[in-house]
């Protein structure tokens, strides 16, 4: 960056600019609009779809606003008819190859191209189509449907799959007419070692990535008499589905949509921060088994690295195999609630549970994949020699996860009026949780309930301040230092860090792998920020997004009078009554798993 | 990551030494895992450039050049002739396994154009009879 100012002129009117910046990053500041359907700051400045297009006074031609920097004297025109008529035809040949059926796809709402059409003035498509779009929709993954037909080529998947996530698992294939957005060998994206984490999801302008929906399987479920149908809705669900109706980016709506769930008839509305309290009895209790090994002088993996976002297990199963036994052996809060309510909730119900269907609301597109991995059923298994089941009886412990925007479309098509529903509460005995549970959803959030119990158990002392602001906030990487001092007086520092974004992931885990990470605890997250900007959340384009539904998370652990896992109530009972206690031999057989190398070369070959 | 800077070289190598002109996929995986290259990125590479193929090719590569001189010059008229008298069509091999049918982008012999490259050989000023007599010459090496 060139941090002297210049002078420059914008239509006309003169501005003193950082001289390292693009004309873009000038007009926006100064607060000229200029539209743009490829850029996305500081993750994609590829300047390929030349929207942006402006007149220099001097230049041959028009600049690409997002990719040419300024100077001194520059004398920029962002209103004139020879830019709008650029932008005007830009938009226009891009018509030319994209489909016209914007009425019945998925992204009509959100379509960036739709918009800008719509805000130059397009009002026919003169120029002849030279690609014919007939080709087959990709649905090989269980979470991302591809529609190539409808890419644009704006290579904003390709950059925040490269750029954030170190993913790297599509690219530009071909040249001209034949270029496609393409995994190796042009296969599907199910095949590849794509970690569906979903940000490719949210950058599309149009309406060529989308979720695989599963909204008609869960009508079907829900109109099956013969079914019990239970659902658990993750913590970041509760700050973001408002936005699908209108309300404003942040809007607390627990208490509204636990009452839409029912209205679509769910037989139980549960959460999923129930059994994220469970997480962090068994996590914690991980955790403290294996520092205490190490500090004994004993064998045992370190750091320890959280297991709760799928996105992030398929990564490191595909980059960093080698560092697999330093992941944390529990399930994710998902799956953890999908085996309890098929097995405790099942006993204590008196239901078969071959009849009750569990559904989750998630803001991930990745859990759609984690729900369908064979090693994390284990009520079938448990249900096996008791009812006598044989292998073609085989189910699911969850059955179709639908992302927070699927959940949206659904209130919709059921003509629930959302905005206006009462606040009701969860149902018991799997609706119970803490503000620890709840703040999950923000990245630093698991590892700050992780340490409210870890804490109070280790020091056997209250903790004299719940909130641990060193964890919370947006930064990719976080770090910390916890002292933990035992009643015998001495004394642990417990080093913690925090990742979320698979690009930060990535330089926490380089360490682990190259055996130097000084930490013992790890968190992290696929998505940057945490699930709340998972890939299954709602569309937005507000740049503080993160922040404001991160501030509704804690706005609800604060509003909760129990804020600690092991204070949960309903949790002390299902160890009553159930797992005896964290890691017991039944939690181990329900509530952990194990992970599988893919290296991805090897995959690759076959 | 002095190597990354040879990836064409060594695609090109990996395809050399090939019976079928092509990059076996198991090959450019082993070079991408030897140097750490991603792999959608060396596809990208691997289909932006012509002379590179994904897909086994017969003894001789035909090249026509598609580009804008040799357009001017109705390359898409010897296109067709040469789709008819080998009976493929572009992109595919001859059941002999004799020719393989490629387009090209620009090989330099705008002023000669319409042009085609055998394998390494150039030809230039090119006319349907004249493409009869060229691949005569090879069929007599068969």
């Amino acid at each position: 960056m060139d941090n002297k100012t210049v002078t420059i002129k914008i239509n006309g009117v003169e501005y003193t600019v950082d001289g390292g910046s693009t004309i873009l990053e000038a007009c926006r500041k100064a607060g000229i609009e200029i539209p743009t359907l490829c850029y996305m700051e500081d993750v994609c400045d590829e300047g390929s779809c030349g929207i942006c297009v402006v007149e220099v006074l001097k230049a041959r031609t028009l600049q690409r606003a997002c990719i040419t920097q300024v100077f001194e004297g520059m004398d920029i025109k962002t209103n004139t008819p020879k830019v709008r008529l650029a932008r005007k035809t830009i938009v226009e040949l891009i018509l030319a190859n994209h489909p016209k059926d914007c009425l019945n796809c998925s992204a009509s709402e959100i379509c960036e191209l739709r918009k800008i059409s719509y805000d130059l003035g397009v009002t026919e498509t003169p120029f002849e189509q030279t690609k014919e779009l007939d080709l087959p929709l990709d649905l090989t993954s269980p979470a991302i449907v591809r529609d190539l037909n409808k890419c644009i080529l704006c290579r904003r998947c390709v950059k925040v799959c490269e750029v954030v996530q170190s993913v790297n698992v599509i690219d530009i294939a071909g040249r001209g007419i034949n270029s496609r957005v393409s995994c190796f060998m042009d296969k599907g994206i199910g095949e590849s070692y794509c970690t569906n984490c979903g940000q490719c999801i949210k950058v599309c302008p149009v309406g060529a990535l989308t979720e695989k929906s599963d909204i008609g399987r869960v009508w079907d479920y829900l109109s099956d008499p013969t079914k019990h149908v239970v659902v658990q809705t993750a913590p970041a669900v509760r700050v973001a589905i408002g936005e699908e109706f209108g309300m404003p980016v942040g809007s607390l709506v627990t208490g509204q949509m636990a009452a839409g769930l029912r209205r679509l008839g769910f037989n139980g509305v549960f959460d999923t921060d129930f059994s994220a309290d469970l997480t962090i009895m068994e996590e914690g209790t991980e955790f403290l088994g294996r520092l205490t090994k190490v500090l004994g002088g004993e064998e045992a993996s370190l750091p320890v690295i959280t297991s709760c976002s799928p996105g992030w297990i398929k990564f490191i199963e595909h980059y960093y195999p080698k560092c697999l036994p330093n992941v944390s052996s529990c399930k994710s809060p998902q799956q953890m609630f999908g085996a309890v309510s098929k097995t405790y909730y099942a006993e204590k119900m008196g239901l078969d549970p071959r009849n009750i269907i569990c559904i989750s609301i998630m803001p991930c597109t990745a859990k759609k994949y984690e729900c369908l991995r064979p090693e994390l059923d284990d009520a079938f298994d448990h249900w096996k020699d008791k009812l006598m089941l044989k292998d073609e009886d085989h189910f699911q412990d969850v059955d179709a996860v639908l992302t927070t925007r699927e959940l949206g479309r659904m209130m919709k098509e059921g003509g629930i009026d959302f905005v206006n529903l009462p606040d009701e509460s969860f149902d018991s005995p799997l609706g119970e949780s803490t503000g620890a549970a709840v703040i999950f959803g923000a990245t630093g959030g698991v590892m700050e309930a992780a340490l409210r119990t870890v804490y109070e158990v280790v020091t056997e002392k209250p903790l004299p301040k719940i909130e641990l602001e060193a964890v919370r906030g947006m930064q990719g990487i976080k770090k910390a230092d916890v002292p933990l001092v035992k009643p015998d007086g001495t004394e642990i520092v417990a080093k913690v860090a925090i990742a979320s974004g698979l690009g930060n992931a990535r330089v926490l885990l380089e360490e682990v792998n190259n055996g130097t990470s000084p930490y013992h605890f790890i968190e992290i997250m696929a998505c940057p920020g945490g699930c709340l900007n998972g890939g299954g959340q709602p569309i937005c384009d507000d740049p503080n997004v993160c922040e404001k539904r991160a501030s509704a998370i804690y706005q609800q652990d604060e509003a909760l009078t129990i804020r600690k896992s092991h204070d949960n109530p309903e949790i002390k009972k299902i160890y009553e009554d159930y797992f005896e206690k964290p890691n017991s031999h039944k939690a181990h057989e329900l509530l952990h798993t194990h992970y599988i190398e893919r290296d991805i070369y090897e995959q690759e070959k076959e | 990551m002095e190597e990354k800077k040879h990836l064409l070289e060594q695609l090109h190598e990996i395809q050399n030494n090939d019976d079928k002109h092509y990059l076996p996929k198991e090959k450019v995986v082993e070079l991408a895992k030897k140097h750490g290259y991603d792999l959608a990125q060396v596809y990208g590479v691997e289909t932006f450039y012509t002379m590179y193929s994904t897909k086994p090719r017969g003894k001789h590569i035909i090249r026509i050049c598609e580009n804008q001189s040799c357009h001017m010059a109705n390359s898409k008229k010897l296109i067709r002739h040469m789709e008819a008298i080998l009976n493929i069509s572009v992109g595919e091999t001859t059941e002999d396994g004799f020719f393989t049918l490629e387009l090209s982008s620009c090989l330099g012999m705008c002023s000669v154009s319409p042009a085609m490259m055998i394998d390494e050989v150039p030809y230039g000023n090119l006319t349907e009879d004249r493409i009869d007599e060229i691949l005569a010459t090879y069929k007599e090496d068969k």
